[in-house]
Formats: structure tokens, sequence, C-alpha cells
């Protein structure tokens, strides 16, 4: 039994049980151990992925719910760090341990591309279910907004 | 604990033993992971001038860090300090985490590998920048003998030695012979005022791996043939499996086998995800052991016993403060409590190990990794150097990676499989098999004078000496991490410190800025207190106390000025402070508060540091940011409780941390100083709490004195 689906544009078929979280997938079958496992249960954000341009919890999305459909994650938003976010995040100095900033990214890049001038409030709503024990908040808000910045330049 | 290492015995590494080639390295990068940071070259013959820096034919340069990156950015500061002295762009180095070996044991902890204790920068100041001077100079004397030149002609500059005439060779062309000759013992450091690289604000070295998901952590370790594990643990710590099933276990798809280690019971798949499944269907009996009935309150009430009845060790006595305190006017006696805590790192301990017959692969994130090889040799029956430990990058330390219990529980597994072995904990396991901050009890005691300062001034803490469990120490013997900021720096003419040592039962490690967290709390929220009682202004009475600290009365001045201390704040808004001197480092904190259902919401925090001299201010200010939210965390809600011998907390859910909502405007000044560098990971932690709580007493006049402070501490206050 496989499943299909499309991952950061290209077409891939896992072959993992249908109800195995789509964290685990993605980490151990095929490779993308960007995306990270922190609670397992919904709870920190670390698991963070797209799934049609969603943010979802893979850590409790089972592989059955992708079938067919579009997942990004970290490794998509760009590998050379030519995305808005990883620029901001680059220019900021965001990461410490690094460990959630994959679904800090993948949380704010959701947040961007439905809404490029974020408030702080908004900001908030998108980035509460991301848990940094680093810290490293501050400067992940002052990121998003440069590339928010960035991105209104980019439209203009 | 079956894996506490006896404590080496504490010998500093001479300069002489750390300037010595190392014999550690020769041709051929042995680290595990190399993480480019700058341009990628082929490796080529690596040549080793010294333990530090390796010089590949291709000019590839790649400068060792010693200590472990666990986001407080050593991994860009150790290296900025060696390419001080090598004169070298760092952004055309590689960085590299050292295997273990003797050359990176760490001065200021007996000379153990091991990073914590706010030490790297301090210990590596001058250490590295030696090394760095030591390499330069052999390269530059492999070119005078080169070009049978004086070496006074030559310079060392951007990766070249350059000679009269135009004459020019990279570090690369010249690093092997550089590396067959003597390192000298003696090299020039630059004054402080020719730095071009510390100093400066520098972006992390680690970064672009960390936002493109390449950075490597231990939970992304994959080797030749590997295989899962998920270990189920005796929900009370210290029990022991007495008889399990695994009959169903064993029958889930995936399920390679199900093995036993002292640890516990561990299922064995092909995929993660199989061998977490299974092991929900295992049945264990437990025997609970001596920690079946443990519960908080007792802990609590034990500890406090023990702090009248325990024989204390000494701290610092001046002067008979009982006899002042016994015939005072004017007493004033406060008991603290300080409560245990998770370290709760973002990723969940795991780690990788490929245990064979003659020889062992260890792989995976850890704060100590000599420690870590020398056990599980131990355990395996194998000679160490038989073992290689190759470090990746740490999810988050906090001091929870001091220990390596994981490690060895990967380590059994795999040689009870014949196989490579990753094991994964959940969220869940990493919370209940934690070691935790230990609770502690302070009771404190002052006599005040008729103009309200403390004439003399009785101090006690009993607590668990988590240095006794990791060392393995008599139970007599004193810690001096049971100790830190017990004496504060204010002016208290008689005064007698001292500590009760007591076990409570749950295991401790070193979380965070360790018993500095514990000691200020009592130490800030006490002279808050005495300045109650004399009615004077917390800052203005700290201040009168500070006369003969310059250091951090600067420190608390420029605060007060920052925060806006002598002007009145917003309607509902109210300021609590707190300073001290921790890791060699002067820093106080002031938080601004509102309270909204009797809780304490935080507004802003203002933070005034006196680092000493810093290698990259951008990390100092991004340390003293983490730990504002991780002390916060700490103080606001962070608590483990256990009851029957079991931790009540499971998951973030259940053990309430900081988020992005919740976090307070962060204003942080650092002062400019010539001073020797301080630690700057851990020192603000400790802050958080007492500034909350004089807040809290601004905000409502009720004085709290335990730990978390919650609206039901504080309407019982």
């Amino acid at each position: 039994m496989s499943v299909n689906l499309t991952i950061n544009g290209r077409a891939a078929t896992a072959q993992s049980e249908p109800a195995t979280p789509l964290l685990w997938v993605l980490r151990d079958e095929l490779g993308l151990t960007g995306t990270k496992f922190g609670c397992g249960a919904k709870l920190c954000g670390a698991c963070t992925v797209h799934l049609d341009g969603e943010p979802i919890r893979s850590c409790s999305t089972p592989l059955s719910r992708a079938a067919d459909r579009s997942v990004s994650t970290i490794e998509g938003l760009s590998k050379d760090n030519s995305h808005p976010l990883q620029k901001a995040w680059i220019a900021h100095d965001v990461p410490q341990c690094g460990y959630c900033q994959s679904g800090q990214l993948m949380s704010a890049a959701a947040l961007l591309a439905a809404n490029q001038n974020p408030s702080d409030a908004q900001i908030d709503e998108a980035m509460k279910g991301n848990v940094c024990r680093c810290g490293t908040y501050v400067r992940v808000r002052a990121a998003i907004k440069t590339a928010a910045a960035e991105m209104r330049r980019g439209k203009a | 604990m079956k894996h506490a290492q006896r404590a080496a015995s504490p010998s500093r590494p001479s300069r002489r033993s750390f300037l010595k080639s190392s014999a550690a390295f020769s041709g051929g990068l042995m680290v595990g992971f190399v993480l480019p940071s700058g341009p990628a070259g082929a490796a080529g013959l690596v040549h080793t001038p010294n333990a530090w820096v390796h010089i590949a034919d291709d000019n590839t340069i790649t400068l060792i860090s010693a200590r472990a990156e666990m986001g407080q950015g050593v991994y860009t500061s150790m290296p900025m300090l060696l390419a001080e002295e090598l004169n070298v762009d760092l952004r055309k180095v590689r960085v590299a985490f050292a295997p273990p070996g003797k050359a990176y044991g760490n001065a200021m902890i007996f000379g153990l590998q091991l990073t914590g204790g706010s030490t790297s920068v301090r210990e590596g100041w001058e250490r590295q920048r030696l090394a760095g001077a030591q390499v330069r100079e052999m390269l530059i004397a492999a070119a005078a003998e080169r070009w049978k030149v004086d070496a006074a002609q030559l310079r060392a500059e951007d990766g070249q030695v350059l000679g009269p005439n135009g004459r020019r060779a990279s570090y690369g062309e010249l690093a092997a012979e550089a590396a067959k000759l003597k390192a000298p013992e003696k090299v020039t450091l630059k004054d402080p005022s020719q730095f071009r690289i510390v100093g400066k604000r520098t972006p992390r070295l680690d970064t672009p791996a960390k936002v493109n998901g390449t950075a490597t952590f231990g939970i992304d370790v994959k080797l030749p043939g590997m295989v899962y594990a998920s270990l189920q643990q005796c929900p009370v710590q210290g029990g022991k499996v007495r008889s399990f099933d695994a009959g169903k276990a064993r029958a889930m798809p995936g399920v390679i086998d199900v093995v036993q280690i002292p640890d516990g019971v561990a299922v064995v798949a092909q995929s993660y995800w199989q061998a977490a499944q299974a092991r929900e269907q295992l049945s264990v009996q437990w025997d609970e052991g001596p920690n079946a009935g443990l519960n908080t309150a007792a802990m609590i009430a034990g500890t406090r016993a023990a702090l009248a009845s325990g024989k204390p060790f000494p701290i610092k006595q001046q002067g008979d403060p009982d006899s002042v305190i016994g015939r005072a006017a004017k007493v004033l006696r406060a008991e603290y409590l300080t409560q245990n805590l998770s370290h709760a790192p973002m990723e969940p301990m795991n780690y990788t190990a490929h245990v064979e017959a003659d020889r062992a692969r260890l792989v995976g994130p850890t704060q100590w990794p000599d420690a870590l090889q020398g056990a599980i040799a131990k355990i395996l029956g194998l000679k160490p150097e038989t073992v290689t430990v190759e470090n990746t990058f740490l999810g988050g330390g906090f001091g929870r990676r001091i220990d390596f219990d994981y490690a060895i529980q990967a380590a059994l597994i795999s040689k009870a499989v014949s196989k490579p072995v990753k094991l994964v904990w959940t969220r869940e396991d990493d919370m209940q098999h934690d070691f935790y901050r230990p609770l502690g009890v302070h009771q404190l005691a002052a006599a005040v004078g008729a103009d309200g300062k403390p004439t003399a001034l009785t101090w006690r803490v009993a607590s668990q000496s988590v240095t006794g469990r990791v060392f393995n120490l008599p139970a007599e013997a004193p810690d001096a991490l049971m100790t830190e900021a017990a004496v504060p720096l204010y002016d208290i003419p008689v005064a007698r410190h001292d500590a009760v040592k007591h076990d409570a039962g749950l295991r401790v490690g070193y979380w965070r800025a360790v018993s500095h967290n514990m000691n200020a709390f009592a130490n800030e929220s006490f002279i808050d207190e005495l300045a109650a009682a004399a009615g004077k202004d917390p800052v203005a009475y700290r201040l009168s106390l500070l006369e003969t600290q310059p250091r951090l009365a600067n420190v608390l001045k420029t605060l007060a000025a920052k925060a806006g201390w002598g002007t009145p704040a917003a309607a509902g808004r109210h300021r609590g402070v707190a300073v001290f001197e921790g890791y060699e480092t002067h820093i106080g904190a002031v938080l601004e508060i509102s309270m909204k259902d009797g809780a304490p919401q935080v507004h802003r925090v203002t933070v005034v540091a006196d680092p000493g001299r810093m290698v990259n201010p951008d990390t100092v200010e991004a340390q003293i940011q983490s730990s504002v939210v991780y002390g916060l965390s700490a103080a606001l809600w962070g608590e483990i409780t256990v009851d029957k011998g079991r931790v009540q907390q499971f998951n973030f859910d259940t053990y309430r941390v900081m988020r992005h909502n919740e976090v307070p405007a962060i204003d942080i000044t650092l002062l400019e100083s010539r001073e020797k560098p301080g630690g700057i990971g851990e020192p603000a932690t400790s802050l958080m709490a007492p500034a909350l709580a004089n807040a809290v007493f601004a905000a409502t006049g009720k004085r709290v004195r335990r730990m978390p402070i919650r609206p039901e501490t504080i309407a019982q206050a």
C-alpha cells in the first residue's frame, strides 16, 4: 500500500502505513529531517508544515490526510536561503539552538502568504502555537516584519 | 547512579599542555559532523598545527569548537577568538565540534570537556586566542624557513603569510610544513584595541543551516542500517522492571526486537513510529522502588526539616550574627521556597549508537562528550579509544544534556540487537525522566538598625546537591554549586551563610543558572522586604548598601534610568527590581507588570548588564533575551510536582512555557567594560522571579515567597 502526494512541488510516494503521522514519513522515510519532533501533541509547533498551503502540525496529521495533496516543508521554502523569511531570519540572527526554527518559519510563511502586513496581534495569533525554549520570540517578530516589508516591496 | 562519573582529579591543564601539538588528529577530518559555514572546499590532506586549527592543502581552514552548541553561540564565538589571532576571515572557515580529547578540557571545570556554567567564553577568552596565535606563528615560521628570511620580516594576514618583495603563500600552502614545527611556547596576543573580530557584532555561523533545515541535530542522525528504538521507563524514578509481556508488541508491524535494559524495556523497529506504536502494547510490571510514595508536599516538608536539623556546611561567616540578631530591637525573618523544574528543551532526548564487539560509534547531542565516552566504554567493557563520540547541534541543553542517560540507553539497546540504533524519547518521556532543578527552602533573618539597614544577617538554604549525584561526592562534602550568589554584594557587616544538603528523593540536575536562580530569589526578595520595612525606595535602599561595589551600583543606576524608575508608571502598572553578580557578570532587571484576574502580566523587562569584555555583543544580547523568556516561564508558571512517585507533568499543556503572545518588550543595555569577560548564557534567568515577586508586592502589597508566582500563591500570600 502506498500514498501518493506532492512534496515541495515534486511527486512523491510514501510506503508507510496510512495512519503514520506525516512527520515521521517526512523525516524517516523521505529523509526530510528539517521538520522537527517536539511534543507529538500539537502543543509546540516544531513539526509545522503546509498542507495545500495551510499550516498543520505534522506530528498529529496522518499520512492518509496528505494523499493526493500538496505538502511544503522547510526544505521547500528555499534551499539557498533566498526566501524573504530566511533572509530576514539571517539578518536578525534569529535562531539559537535552532531546533524549533523550521516550525517557526513555516508558521510565519503561512501567515505572510495570507497577509503581508501583519499587526502584532496577528503575528501573535499565527505564532502562538510555536514554542521556542531559547526565547527567540523577539527576533522572530522582528524578522517577520522585515520579511513582510520585503515582500510588500517585491509586489509594489 | 550507575553512569555517574567520579570527579576527575581537579588538575588544571597547563598552558604548556594545550599548546603542545595535539596528537589527537592526523590526516583527514576526524569529526563526524563538519558543517560548512563558508564556501565548501575539497578536504585534501589536512594538517593540524594544534588541536584547534586544521588546514587542508587546498586552504580549507577548519576551526574546532571544543564546546557544544546548544543555542548559546559558541559555534561562532569560539572561532571568533581563534580567527582574531590566526588572522583569517570567519566567512571563509569551517567549524567542527571537537571529539573527546584532553586538549579540549574546560579549565574552569577541572579540565573536564563540559559545556556549562557559562564558562565557554570566560575559559576560551585567552586560551583560544593563544591557540590561534600559536598557529599563526607556526605558519610564519614555515614561510621563513621556506623563503630563508627572518620571521620578523613576515606577517600573517587574511589567510596568507606575506613577505618582502611581494612574496606570499596561503596558509594551505604552508600547513604541511607548519604542522611539523615545534609549537612556540610564547606568543604575543593583540591588545584589545587591535581587535578586528572580537567585540564586533558578528553574524552567527550556524544561522544559515538553521533556517533551511540542514543543520544536523541528534534526532537527524542516520547511520547505515540504522533501526529505531522507543523505551518504556518506570513511571517512578529509580523503579525497575519486575517482568514484562512483549507478545503484543512483537506482533506489531516493523518490530525487530524487544529488549530489556536496566532503565526499562525498549522496542526496536524499522521506523520510529512503529517502535513508538508497539511500545504502547507493552505490558510491564514494575518494582517501583523506594520512591513509590514520594510526593511534593513531603519533599518540601523534609527539606524544611533538614534545614533545621541537618548539619550545614559553611559558605561565609563574618562576626557573630546570632548575638546581634538576639539583642536587636527589630528583626525581619522570611522563608522562601523554590520549586522543582524541568529543562524541557525543544529537542526531546535522543541518541544514536552503533555498538560492535570491539568498538562503538556514538553520535548525538551532549554537553559532556568525554564523560559520555568514558562511561559508555566502561559499561560496554571497551577501551575508551575504541569508542568514538561525534557531537551534533543540541536542540537545547539548559543543563539537561550534561547528563547522558539517554546515550547509555542507546548504546545498551544497540548492543542487545547488534545494530545501529537511534533511540528517541517522546516529550512525555523527556518531562517524566528529567534530572529536575532541585527544590530549595531558604530561611533568612536580619537585624535592622535605626537607619533601616541590616546590621546582621543569617542565611541558610536546604536543598538537594546536584553535584553530589553527578560526581558521586560523599554526603558531607560541600557543594559550591548550591551556594552560587548566596552571598550578595550588599554591605552587611555581620553575617553567616551556610547550606544543608538534603536528598528530597527526586533525581536532580543542573538547570540553567543552577543555584543562582534559587539563591537570587531569596536574596533579592529579602532585600526588597528590608527596603519596604525601612520605608525606603527599593533602588535607593540597594544603592545605600552598594557603596563599595561600584560595578553593581553602576548597573543599578543605569537600570533605574533606563526603566524610568524615578517616574510614575502608567496607570495600573507596577515595577519590581532585582540585581546581582552571577558568573562574573554584573546585571540587573526591572519588570513592569499589571495584575489581571489575580495574575501578573509582564509588559516590559529592562535589563542592564556589565558582562565585561564581550566576544559577540549580538550573542550577549540574544542570551539575555533568552534568559528573560526562560526565567519568566519558571517564575510565572513552571513547576514539576510529584505524587505517588510520579511526575505529574507530561507535555507543554501541563508544563506551561512562555509563548509568542506572552512575551514582554525586552529592553537591553550592555555597558562598555574592560573587565574580563563574564558568563552570559545564564545569569539573567535568575533575576526574573525576584523582580516579578517585587513587582507583585508593589502592585498588591502581597509578598510572594514561593515560586512560581501564580494567582493562587499571590492570593495566599
